[in-house]
C-alpha cells in the first residue's frame, strides 16, 4: 500500500505504522514502530499533521493470534486510533479501514448476495467477527459523530496473494484443502493486488462509505482445489469441528471457526458498488485462485522467494535524513 | 509471431503462453536471453492447433491445455450453484419419471414466455413435493429454458441433497434472490407461495390452497418489473400423500416438519423414494402484469395482499375446474 502511495507526487509524505518493519523498499515512508493498540497514534498525528489514515492493521486470521489479542488489535486498536483521528482541532481529513466480509457471516438464510447494506443473518459465533462488527460500528459511529471527515470502510472477501497469509491460503500451500462432505458452496476471492488497488481507490478519490470488495463472479469449494491443484479433505458434517481439531492440531489443516461456516454456506457479496465508483478489477474470483496457484507452482519449482530487503532503522535514516546523501542521482 | 494472425481464435492463448515462457525464463536463467521470438516451436504448434474450422474445433484440446487465463474457471456453475451440465444429466435420469410414472400433461405451456423474466407461481403437494420437478422438468425440456426453483433454505443444511438441489436449480428463497434472478438476469423463477404450509398439509386437506405467505411474490414482481404466470397442478397431491405429522421429531431434527406418509407406511423407509405413479396435469393460467412502477423499495401493502389473493383465488378456482373434470386419480 505504501508502495502504491509513494509513487504518486502529489502525496506529500507517507508514513507507515506497525508491530513489525515492513517487508518491502520504501523510498519515501517515514516507518515507526508501535505496540499492536496504536497508543501513541494520537501523538504522532498531532507532531505529523497527516491528512489521512489508513487502517489496514485489523486481524482476520484467528489462527494466528489468542482470541485477547485479536480484541486488543481489532477493537482496542481501532478505538485509539478513531480517538487519535477525532481528537479536537485534528489534521485528519480522511479515514480508511480496511475490514472483511466476514461481518456478514454465513447461515443458511442467507440471500445468494450481500449488498453493503443488507442485514447478517448468522448468530455472532467466533471472536474475530465479534471484534469485527464492534469496529465497524465504532467506525460508523465516528462517522456520524465527525461528518467533516471521509470516512471509507472496505470489507474484503477472501484474500489471495503472495504476500498475505490466511487459513485458506495456508491450506492451498499444503495443498489439502478441508470441506464438509455433503456441501459445495459458492465463495469469492480477491487479489491482494486488487486489495491494494481498491483501497488506493478509494483514498485517492476521497470516496466515502461502505464497499465490498470481491473479484466477479463465484465459484464452488471443491473448484477452488481442482484450480488450485489441492486435494479436498471431507470433513463429517455433524460435530465437524470435533473431528477437524485433531487435524489442526497435527497441522494437517487450519481450520478457524469462520471458515467451518463458510465452507458450509458460502457466502457472495455483490461489488458493483464499488465498481460503479470507477474501480476495475484485475482479477476474477476464480482468477485470483489461478493466480495464487500459478505463484505455489513457481515457489514449489524454484523455493521460497525471501523478499531480499532487510529494513534497517539506522540505514533507512541515514539515507532519508543525512545532507551528505547526494538525491535524485539513482532515484 | 510467426503464422499467428490477429483473428486466429488461440491468439490470445499463444500471448498468454509466450508470457509465462519469458517470465520463466527470467527465473531460472537470464543469460539464456531467450525471446518469445527465438522459441517458435510452440507458437506455431498452437496456430496449427487453431486452424480446424469450428465444426471440428475439439474443445477438449483446449481444455487439456493449460487453460488460458482469461477463462480459469473449470464447471459451469453459475452464480446460483446450478450447473447446466449437472442439470442435464438430471434431466436423463428423471425423464422416464416425467413421462411413463406420472405421464405428465401440460395445457397452456405457450403462455410462458420464451424470453424476459417471469414469476411461475403454483401450488405446492406431496410430502416430498413432486411439482417442483415436473414443472421445472418440462419447461426445459419443451421451451429449452432454465427454471430456477425457489425452494426453504430448509434445503441448504441437509449434505448432498442440498448441493445436488442447488446445482440443478434450486435457489433459496430469499426476496433479493428473486429480484436478481428475475430483473437483473430476466430468467423464469418458480416459487409456491404456500411455502411449507403446502406440502405439510394432510391428505384430508388436499387441493385447498393455504394461505399464501405475506403477498411477498407480488411485491417481488412488482419491484423486478415482470408478469406472474400462476400454474395450477394437479396430481402431486396423491404421489405422496401426507397422514399425519410428527411434530415433536421435526422440532428435533430443525426441519420445517415431519410427515408420515402412505408410501413409508406400505414400502417402509424406501416409501420416501418412491411416489404414487398418480397421473400429473398441470394447467398454465393467463400472466397477471401490475401497472406499477418499478424499482421501488415498497409498495402499498393492500394492494399487493389483494393481488395475491385474487392470485391465490384464480388458482383455488383452476385446481377446482380441473378436479371436476378429472376422471380417475391414475389416469386423470
Amino acid at each position: 500500500m505504501a508502495q502504491a502511495l509513494e509513487s504518486d507526487p502529489g502525496v506529500e509524505m507517507v508514513m507507515g505504522m506497525g508491530t513489525r518493519e515492513p517487508k518491502v523498499p520504501l523510498e519515501r515512508t517515514e516507518f515507526v514502530r508501535a505496540d499492536q493498540t496504536y497508543s501513541i497514534l494520537n501523538r504522532i498525528v498531532r507532531a505529523t499533521q497527516v491528512d489521512t489514515i489508513v487502517h489496514t492493521f485489523l486481524e482476520t486470521n484467528s489462527t494466528r493470534v489468542s482470541s485477547r489479542l485479536l480484541h486488543e488489535i481489532n477493537v482496542i486498536g481501532t478505538l485509539n486510533l478513531l480517538a487519535a483521528a477525532g481528537a479536537p482541532g485534528t489534521p485528519v481529513r480522511q479515514v480508511v479501514v480496511k475490514s472483511s466480509t466476514h461481518v456478514y457471516g454465513a447461515s443458511e438464510k442467507d440471500p445468494a448476495w450481500f449488498s453493503e447494506d443488507t442485514r447478517r443473518n448468522a448468530p455472532v459465533r467466533t471472536q474475530l467477527e465479534r471484534s469485527l462488527i464492534e469496529v465497524e460500528s465504532l467506525v460508523r459511529d465516528f462517522a456520524e459523530d465527525n461528518p467533516q471527515l471521509v470516512v471509507s470502510v472496505l470489507r474484503f472477501a477472501n484474500v489471495l496473494g503472495s504476500d498475505i497469509v490466511t487459513p485458506i491460503s495456508t491450506n492451498l500451500r499444503k495443498r489439502v484443502l478441508p470441506c464438509i462432505a455433503g456441501f459445495d458452496p459458492l465463495v469469492q476471492f480477491v487479489e491482494e493486488d486488487d486489495v491494494v488497488r481498491s483501497l488506493e481507490h478509494v483514498t485517492r478519490q476521497r470516496i466515502p462509505g461502505l464497499f465490498n470488495v470481491a473479484g466477479a463472479g463465484k465459484l464452488p469449494w471443491s473448484e477452488v482445489a481442482s484450480i488450485a491443484g489441492a486435494h479436498l479433505l471431507p470433513l463429517s458434517p455433524f460435530s465437524t469441528r470435533t473431528f477437524a481439531r485433531p487435524l489442526s492440531r497435527l497441522g494437517l489443516i487450519q481450520f478457524p471457526a469462520e471458515l467451518e461456516t463458510l465452507i458450509r454456506y458460502g457466502r457472495g457479496v455483490d461489488t458493483s458498488k464499488l465498481i460503479e465508483s470507477g474501480f476495475t478489477y484485475r482479477y476474477s474470483s476464480a482468477g485470483a485462485v489461478e493466480s495464487f496457484a500459478r505463484a505455489n507452482n513457481l515457489r514449489r519449482a524454484v523455493g521460497a522467494h525471501e523478499p531480499g530487503y532487510r529494513y534497517e532503522q539506522d540505514v533507512e535514516q541515514f539515507f532519508r535524513h543525512s545532507p551528505a546523501v547526494v538525491r535524485g542521482i539513482d532515484g | 509471431m510467426v503464422g499467428v494472425t490477429p483473428d486466429s481464435p488461440n491468439a490470445s492463448a499463444t500471448s498468454a503462453r509466450k508470457a509465462r515462457a519469458i517470465e520463466v525464463d527470467v527465473v531460472e536463467d537470464e543469460s539464456t536471453g531467450a525471446t518469445p521470438e527465438a522459441d517458435p516451436v510452440p507458437t506455431t504448434r498452437s496456430s496449427r492447433a487453431a486452424r480446424p474450422t469450428p465444426a471440428t474445433l475439439p474443445v477438449a484440446v483446449v481444455r487439456s491445455d493449460e487453460v488460458p487465463s482469461d477463462d480459469p474457471r473449470r464447471s459451469d456453475v453459475d452464480e446460483w450453484g446450478r450447473s447446466e451440465h449437472i442439470r442435464s444429466i438430471v434431466r436423463r435420469l428423471y425423464d422416464p419419471m416425467y413421462r411413463r410414472w406420472f405421464r405428465v400433461e401440460w395445457e397452456g405451456l405457450e403462455k410462458i414466455p420464451m424470453s424476459g423474466g417471469a414469476l411461475l407461481v403454483a401450488n405446492h403437494a406431496g410430502a416430498i413435493p413432486s411439482d417442483a420437478p415436473a414443472i421445472m422438468h418440462g419447461i426445459e425440456e419443451e421451451l429449452g429454458r432454465a427454471v430456477y426453483g425457489m425452494a426453504d433454505y430448509f434445503f441448504r443444511t441437509i449434505p448432498v441433497v442440498g448441493t445436488m438441489w442447488s446445482r440443478s436449480g434450486g435457489v433459496p428463497a430469499h426476496p433479493d434472490n428473486a429480484y436478481r434472478i428475475l430483473h437483473e438476469q430476466q430468467q423464469l423463477a418458480l416459487v409456491f407461495p404456500e411455502g411449507t404450509k403446502g406440502p405439510s398439509k394432510s391428505y384430508s386437506d388436499r387441493y385447498r390452497l393455504r394461505r399464501f405467505g405475506r403477498g411477498g411474490f407480488v411485491e417481488i414482481a412488482m419491484r423486478a418489473g415482470v408478469p406472474i404466470i400462476p400454474i395450477a397442478v394437479v396430481g402431486a397431491e396423491e404421489t405422496m400423500p401426507i397422514l399425519f405429522r410428527l411434530n415433536g421429531l421435526a422440532k428435533l431434527i430443525k426441519a420445517p416438519y415431519f410427515p408420515v406418509t402412505a408410501n413409508t407406511l406400505l414400502f417402509g423407509p424406501l416409501g420416501s423414494l418412491i411416489y404414487f405413479p398418480a397421473k400429473i396435469k398441470i394447467r398454465v393460467l393467463d400472466p397477471i402484469t401490475f401497472d406499477v412502477d418499478e424499482g421501488l423499495d415498497r409498495y402499498s401493502k393492500s394492494r399487493v395482499m389483494d393481488e395475491a389473493e385474487h392470485i391465490r383465488g384464480r388458482l383455488q378456482e383452476a385446481l377446482h375446474d380441473m378436479l371436476r373434470e378429472r376422471r380417475s386419480v391414475w389416469f386423470g
